[in-house]
């Protein structure tokens, strides 16, 4: 049969140029190669890095340590000056206690220091275990998982369930260690105006909205919301039962950072949702450090099976990194044991926190911030007096004359051009449980004198 | 055949790191191992979700059920089918000091690994081979014990506040001058955890506009911390100085993609030694290069400190190198000290910055007093200053052991990865069942290994992970190499046919790298 013509010369057309394309040159995308070698040797010559590291001016606040001689405690030599200890988040008092130490003496004669090791590679020791099956039962969940490292618990607890492209709604002043969490899940980070549930609720009908455009997405799409029970920067309560609401209406599971709370609110000490009165398995992860209460070091999650459980494999802070010293976990059971049997330390605590809210009431200069039951205040100056810097050194003033005077203070550390939200300058007040009355009261007239004779 | 690397003079003694090839038959085997596992893996979540078998994982709450599914199914598919089987390698618990011999407690499964019981019943001296205990610090007796039980009678256990703030105890700053003169550097700083050393210091030093050159098989901390920097990342292939030379120049000739513009500074990272691998790190061609294009090197020596070297100051002592033209030198105080934390020592400058930005100074508890005891203890025994000699004795016999080691497995056939002078020895299992097999039987025989799998290391590249230390004596190491011999026989373990892949003679092709996305 015969092939029209134009259909031979429409292949002829192809084949030449199949040929044409199989022997041509190949290029790369990016033509790179536009510079000389003499061309690249110079650039290499001329270039110069900035260094290392840029030069911290002497008298920075941030690079003078106080220096504690000894143990701190709460009578703690500062610098050489013996104070009463307003500084050190020592709530329950359990630093210096005897029975906390004679049992991390006993773990030391029997373990050593060290572990030498990650969990998995045999470095779970039967104190572990133990511990976190007693913060379990104390907390009354399914399971708890340890960490070693305090700020490491919530910084690899929340990469490890919210990955690239789940949603979560977070406070704005929410600490530093929930942040880095944050930074390193790449998850859609919305923040909510501090403890505005109206504005949370906005952000979740936004998002809802969002949702009925692309369905599909959204039925794969995990949302978070973010909360911490006593806020570490600004001393408030997070309103706990509306977020409960939230959660079922709109379908969000709540991880809650309980550093301050635990060990200091309810009756208990068992937290916020004690305090509140709360299922706690209406909350999905309750995650704590073991440094402020349980005057240890280390971190805890606590909640679920279902939960935790993912941890053990996907928790970097966990699984590529030594466990905690055993002595610590010995410390950290006895401390527990002391919190089960001594239950009025908690309501101890909480009459002393309104005692000295009521006394640092009408300092002129400073206004107190932070709920009336919360152990960690802040002072913050009434009215900033124009840079920042101005009123760091102001309120440095202040700290230095309650330090001559016998009460150890410190004012709140940030890292200046890190934080999201960065809260203003303030002094930080601790309340223990081993302050007297007295000495409270000593403390906040020792205020009123400080900020009478510096800020006027 | 030896491989000694001259490159000019710049290696003082020979290099002799091997890799062999894994042989062609033993990978097709493996591969066709892993595809039974996924295959019978399919059957079994079919089986469950037809709910012929049983379903044991834990499941959602009834009232959260209509929740976003928190985990999706494909994730945990290897956590469910292949982790589960062999679940009882890891995670096994001690209850005695983790020195040369370990207690274990005995435990065993009903139901195939998903849950355990303990049985009560405690094994009693274990060779441990999977402790990282390269000086033999981890004692439960001894001057750094008793140094430490003594701090925590007069200081407690813990801190409750940060260094910033009312936690710089006059022992961290006793730590810090000690760890600065064993280091040879101006200054050191001490935090609490290793891991948290890097994750939260890299992103200090360097940030948007800088670039990070980063060894392909870096540690997790590395990677989280180069990532939270923000900077530009960019991978090198694992020890391969060619690599990282074409990096460099491109990076500086370029200058930022797309703009152009030049890079604000270069950071190499690299590990001392490298622990899934045995390898060390090229110090002195590194530094050759890091000269040559003025670029800033952070050097982990996580591994290395304490176990390499005549007097164990680290791979810069290894290999004769002068500790000032390492930038930043960052370790760990958990491996061959016998403590927990972590240090980064360097100019005066360098750390002063890192005590004013660090975002461990600002927001992280500092470290225990009984820790820093312990770590000030032993590394004043390391340098001598206890007035014994004990510490050197220990850095001679964990150098003893390790060649011992490495030449006894060599002989009996087992392929060994690694550097013949890195206290931390893998031997190649490669396929899936064997990582289950050979720790199991190695516990028969009452000898603690580590063996892993993916996905920390390639899929085909499963190994047993040995680390000698210096409280093995000759009589436990004979033991335990009797009884590898044995399983490797068992388990038909001997891979090795001498065929050594010469390293400079590994093809070099272009090098992928991967740029970051904020």
């Amino acid at each position: 049969f015969q092939a029209p013509a134009y259909h031979l010369i429409l292949e002829g057309i192809l084949i030449l140029w199949i040929i044409r394309l199989l022997f041509s040159k190949t290029y790369k995308l990016q033509e790179r190669s536009d510079l000389t070698l003499k061309e690249k040797e110079e650039l290499i010559e001329e270039w110069q890095p900035e260094p290392l590291v840029p030069s911290v001016p002497k008298d920075h606040p941030a690079l003078n340590y106080n220096v504690v001689s000894g143990p701190p405690t709460h009578i703690i030599t500062v610098n050489g000056k013996e104070c009463i200890n307003f500084a050190s988040f020592n709530f329950l008092g359990l630093l210096n206690n005897e029975k906390v130490k004679s049992a991390a003496q006993a773990s030391l004669k029997k373990y050593g220091v060290g572990t030498c090791g990650p969990r998995g590679f045999y470095g779970t020791f039967d104190v572990h275990l133990e511990l976190e099956e007693r913060l379990a039962k104390f907390m009354r969940t399914e399971e708890a998982i340890i960490y070693s490292y305090g700020f490491a618990t919530i910084a690899s607890a929340i990469p490890a369930y919210s990955k690239r492209g789940d949603i979560v709604f977070v406070d704005e002043a929410a600490c530093f260690a929930i942040q880095k969490g944050l930074q390193a899940s790449r998850s859609n980070i919305k923040l909510f105006k501090h403890n505005d549930m109206a504005d949370l609720e906005r952000l979740l009908k936004e998002q809802e909205t969002e949702d009925q455009k692309n369905p599909r997405k959204a039925r794969v799409t995990r949302r978070f919301i973010v909360v911490e029970g006593l806020y570490m920067n600004t001393g408030d309560i997070c309103p706990l039962p509306e977020l409960i609401k939230l959660k079922y209406k709109y379908k969000v599971r709540i991880f809650l950072e309980e550093s301050l709370s635990f060990g200091v609110l309810g009756e208990h000490g068992r937290g916020i949702t004690e305090h509140f009165g709360i299922n706690i398995d209406d909350i999905d992860l309750i995650s704590a450090n073991m440094e402020n209460s349980l005057a240890s070091i280390g971190g805890f999650c606590c909640g679920r099976s279902f939960i935790i459980d993912h941890q053990r494999l996907s928790g970097q802070g966990y699984c590529f990194s030594a466990s905690l010293p055993p002595l610590l976990a010995a410390a950290a059971i006895e401390a527990l044991n002391i919190m089960e049997n001594n239950p009025d330390i908690f309501q101890t605590l909480r009459t002393k926190c309104e005692r000295i809210h009521k006394a640092l009431q009408g300092i002129s200069g400073l206004k107190v911030v932070g709920e009336s039951f919360s152990p960690a205040l802040h002072l913050q100056l009434e009215e900033s007096c124009g840079s920042r810097e101005n009123d760091v050194k102001l309120l440095k003033r202040v700290v230095d004359y309650c330090m001559n005077s016998g009460i150890a203070l410190t004012q709140a550390r940030y890292l200046e051009k890190e934080e999201k939200c960065l809260p203003p300058p303030s002094i930080r007040v601790v309340i223990t449980v081993e302050q007297t009355e007295q000495e409270l009261d000593k403390a906040a007239s020792l205020l009123k004198e400080a900020a009478q004779s510096v800020l006027n | 055949i030896n491989h000694i690397v001259h490159n000019g003079g710049l290696y003082k003694r020979p290099f002799n790191e091997a890799f062999e090839e894994t042989p062609m038959l033993v990978a097709v085997l493996t591969y066709v191992g892993y595809g039974v596992l996924t295959l019978f893996g399919y059957l079994r979540d079919f089986m469950r979700q037809w709910k012929i078998e049983k379903c044991q994982n834990a499941t959602e709450r009834e009232e959260q059920k209509d929740f976003v599914p928190l985990y999706q199914d494909f994730e945990n598919f290897y956590n469910r089918n292949l982790y589960m089987r062999i679940r009882d390698s890891w995670n096994r618990p001690i209850c005695s000091v983790p020195g040369a011999k370990v207690d274990m407690m005995e435990r065993v499964s009903h139901d195939y690994n998903w849950t355990f019981t303990y049985t009560g019943r405690v094994i009693k001296d274990i060779i441990n081979m999977g402790s990282y205990n390269y000086l033999g610090f981890a004692q439960k007796t001894g001057a750094c014990q008793e140094a430490a039980a003594k701090v925590l009678a007069q200081y407690g256990a813990g801190v409750c506040s940060t260094r910033q703030e009312m936690g710089n105890l006059d022992k961290h700053e006793e730590l810090e001058k000690l760890v600065a003169r064993f280091l040879g550097v101006e200054s050191a700083m001490a935090y609490g955890m290793g891991f948290a050393t890097n994750s939260m210091n890299i992103p200090a030093l360097v940030g948007k506009g800088c670039l990070i050159l980063s060894d392909e098989l870096n540690h997790a901390s590395l990677v989280l911390g180069a990532r939270l920097s923000g900077a530009t990342i960019r991978i090198f292939k694992h020890n391969n100085m060619q690599s990282l030379e074409k990096l460099l120049k491109d990076a500086i000739v370029h200058g930022q993609p797309r703009t152009r513009r030049p890079w604000k500074k270069i950071l190499i990272l690299v590990e001392g030694i490298y622990s899934m691998e045995g390898s060390i790190v090229r110090l002195p061609e590194v530094i050759a290069l890091k000269k040559k294009y003025k670029s800033y090197l952070y050097l982990d020596e996580a591994h290395s400190i304490g176990a390499l070297g005549p007097s164990g100051r680290g791979v810069v002592e290894y290999f004769g190198l002068n500790p000032e033209d390492v930038d930043v030198m960052m370790g760990t105080f958990t491996k061959s000290f016998g403590a927990a934390g972590g240090y980064i020592g360097g100019k005066k400058e360098l750390i002063d910055y890192l005590r004013t930005y660090s975002h461990s100074a600002a927001y992280a508890t500092s470290m225990s007093p009984p820790v820093v005891e312990q770590i000030i203890t032993s590394v004043k025994c390391i340098m001598g200053e206890d007035g014994t000699t004990v510490g050197e004795a220990r850095v001679q016999q964990l150098a003893e052991n390790t060649r011992y080691f490495r030449r006894r497995l060599k002989e009996m056939g087992f392929i060994i990865y690694g550097n013949e002078d890195s206290p931390v020895v893998p031997l190649m299992l490669y396929m899936p069942a064997k990582i289950g097999a050979f720790g199991r039987e190695m516990l028969k025989r009452n000898i603690g290994v580590v063996v892993v799998g993916f996905p920390a290391t390639p899929i085909i590249e499963s190994r047993a992970r040995f680390c000698l230390s210096a409280a093995h004596t000759k009589e436990m190491l004979d033991t335990a190499l009797k009884e590898i011999n044995e399983v490797g026989d068992l388990l038909q373990l001997k891979y090795s046919r001498r065929r050594l892949v010469p390293l400079l003679d590994r093809p070099f092709d272009e090098t992928t790298y991967e740029e970051t996305e904020d």
